[in-house]
């Protein structure tokens, strides 16, 4: 589903070869390469800008502020909260489902990749829904739950459901490319030479694929750190209570506190920056290796 | 040979065995409420519901933006992969690592930060004020934040291809007295088109869907700027659980429908590709 997931792995000698060609370009190239600009200018870089620039509007004094203030500092706890308990799990589901769809061959293996993408191709206010449905006093499950005194909607645990449903595909996503086009023969290797299964894992496995699953925990705590639409239906939406970082700016917002606003907008896009950094650095490594095993 | 692997390498059992559980505790069982629901809703009123006035202008403002949006991106995605692939200039490596920030970027910072921008008096809507354009809280704001968040989609399903194109059929083509537009519209063009129709869809599909970056830039009144994943909520803040489930069943159904659309080109054309060699 998503294709900007994947590193392009590209052979360094024939890029070079069209960076040649392309001063040749002449006129049309630069009228492109301007109009490029110009689009990725009005909808990528000045918004970028913008959140920092509105952040910092009213001042520093007024950042902090709205930065320490004590519901803002309870969105952020139970926002870190919820990722601690929500990353994990997806991670064991990533590596597990990644090893198994790799490594093996069974039939219903294609149905299982699809399955896997499927929250993606999910509305986040319908992936809220489902768990409406499920748990709410007049659903299916919450009878029961409300019987045990326990409440999952408009509480932390539908928090956490909703958020590990929309960001289940992001570590299993990174990881089969990465299991794929390493093959099984370096773990067989180390199985017919007497390593019992948690040694393979630790020793030949992780190590390979340590980059692409370090990824993959970034990108799927960057999604749950920022997921707003399911988040915002199982929420009640109580400050200091069930109100994570997207829902408190949105409260922010409305009440037209703007600095407060985008001071807490700018805390959770200094997480996105550090995600593509990473993302180009991955690009960086994946290309040197590419290149070594070329020269 | 593969048969043999899984002989020899552990945990097939385990890893399979926890990845279906817990796929079928997560997404499965959960997503089939919304068809059980409906179906005990009755043919006549799921009809009643989702034929409804206020539905039906949500399902129109959320495709025809969609595919406006879609549309837009694939446009510009070709220009920006061509320029990133082919053209070098100061700061290209930067700008590369941009394109996926609509990705990373949470969606309701998105929302306030384009709303902000595009609204009359905002650091961009003040150059279209004076033209008569409303951005911020009409249809062109949807789309608009439609665009950013379907921006990566076309650029990076484009750039691998035209990365590893064979060079050799352009020079062969130029070389033989094609103009270099025959030669874009003839060579290159063609074999764009698949990774463009997929970008497309991709960016379609998401848009669909889309909600935190929207109800920001909206405005949000029936009938005029009211998608249909935000009238899913406002059913559900009247606690009016069949309503939303419909809306949602309709809206599943088409995605799911584009998702196997999707699927079904990608596996024809890679069997075109093998089939020509």
């Amino acid at each position: 589903m998503h294709p900007s997931l994947e590193t392009s792995v590209d052979t360094n000698s024939s890029k070079r070869r069209r960076g040649a060609k392309a001063g040749a370009g002449g006129g049309i190239n630069t009228l492109l390469i301007g109009i490029a600009l110009l689009y990725l200018s009005m909808l990528l870089f000045v918004p970028l800008v913008a959140i920092f620039v509105k952040a910092f509007e009213k001042g520093f004094g007024v950042y902090w502020a709205a930065i320490t203030e004590s519901d803002a500092l309870s969105a952020v706890r139970l926002t870190l909260f919820v990722t601690a308990i929500v990353v994990p799990l997806n991670t064991l589901f990533g590596i597990a489902a990644a090893w198994a769809v790799t490594k093996f061959h069974f039939r219903g293996k294609q149905v299982l990749v699809s399955l896997v993408e499927l929250p993606f191709s999910v509305s986040p206010v319908i992936a809220g829904l489902i768990f409406v449905l499920l748990f709410s006093p007049g659903g299916v499950l919450g009878p029961w739950f409300v019987e045990h005194g326990l409440n999952i909607i408009f509480s932390v645990p539908g928090i956490i459901i909703a958020t590990i449903f929309v960001t289940l595909p992001f570590v299993a996503r990174e990881l089969i490319p990465v299991l794929e086009a390493r093959g099984g023969s370096e773990e067989e290797a180390a199985v017919s030479l007497g390593a019992n299964g948690w040694q393979m894992f630790w020793r030949v496995t992780l190590p390979n694929m340590k980059w692409g699953l370090l990824y993959g925990i970034i990108l799927c705590s960057a999604r749950s750190i920022g997921e707003f639409g399911a988040v915002s239906v199982v929420s009640g939406r109580i400050r200091g209570l069930t109100n994570t970082m997207p829902l408190h700016v949105e409260i922010l917002y409305n009440e037209y506190q703007f600095s407060a606003a985008f001071a807490v907008a700018s805390l959770m896009s200094i997480l996105a920056v550090i995600t593509l950094i990473m993302k180009s650095f991955m690009e960086w490594k994946t290309e040197q290796r590419a290149n070594r095993e070329v020269h | 040979m593969k048969k043999n692997r899984s002989h020899v390498l552990p945990g097939f059992g385990l890893s399979l065995g926890f990845a279906i559980f817990y796929l079928s505790l997560i997404v499965l069982i959960p997503l089939s409420m919304v068809f059980i629901e409906t179906a005990q809703l009755g043919w006549d009123e799921w009809f009643r519901i989702v034929t409804s006035e206020r539905v039906i202008h949500s399902y129109k403002i959320s495709f025809g933006t969609s595919l406006a949006a879609a549309g837009i991106n694939a446009v510009f995605g070709l220009i920006v992969a061509w320029v990133l692939v082919r053209c070098t200039f100061p700061g290209k490596r930067l700008l590369d690592a941009l394109i996926d920030l609509p990705f990373a970027l949470p969606t309701a910072v998105a929302g306030i930060t384009l709303t902000t921008l595009y609204s009359e008096n905002g650091w961009i809507g003040q150059f279209f004020a004076p033209l008569n354009i409303k951005i911020a809280f009409t249809p062109l704001g949807i789309t608009v934040a439609l665009i950013f968040i379907g921006l990566p989609f076309v650029v990076r399903m484009v750039q691998p291809v035209l990365q590893n194109l064979d060079k050799e059929v352009e020079e062969a083509a130029e070389s033989l007295g094609a103009s270099r537009f025959q030669t874009f519209r003839k060579v290159i063009f063609p074999e764009l088109l698949p990774a463009l129709l997929s970008g497309f869809s991709l960016a379609f599909a998401r848009g669909l869907g889309e909600y935190g970056s929207v109800v920001f830039i909206a405005g949000n009144m029936p009938m005029k700027t009211e998608i249909a994943p935000l009238l899913i909520m406002t059913k559900l803040e009247q606690f009016d659980y069949a309503g939303a489930t419909a809306i949602a069943s309709v809206m599943l159904v088409i995605s799911f429908v584009c998702l196997i659309l999707i699927n079904l080109f990608q596996i024809w054309c890679r069997k075109d590709r093998l089939a020509k060699g």
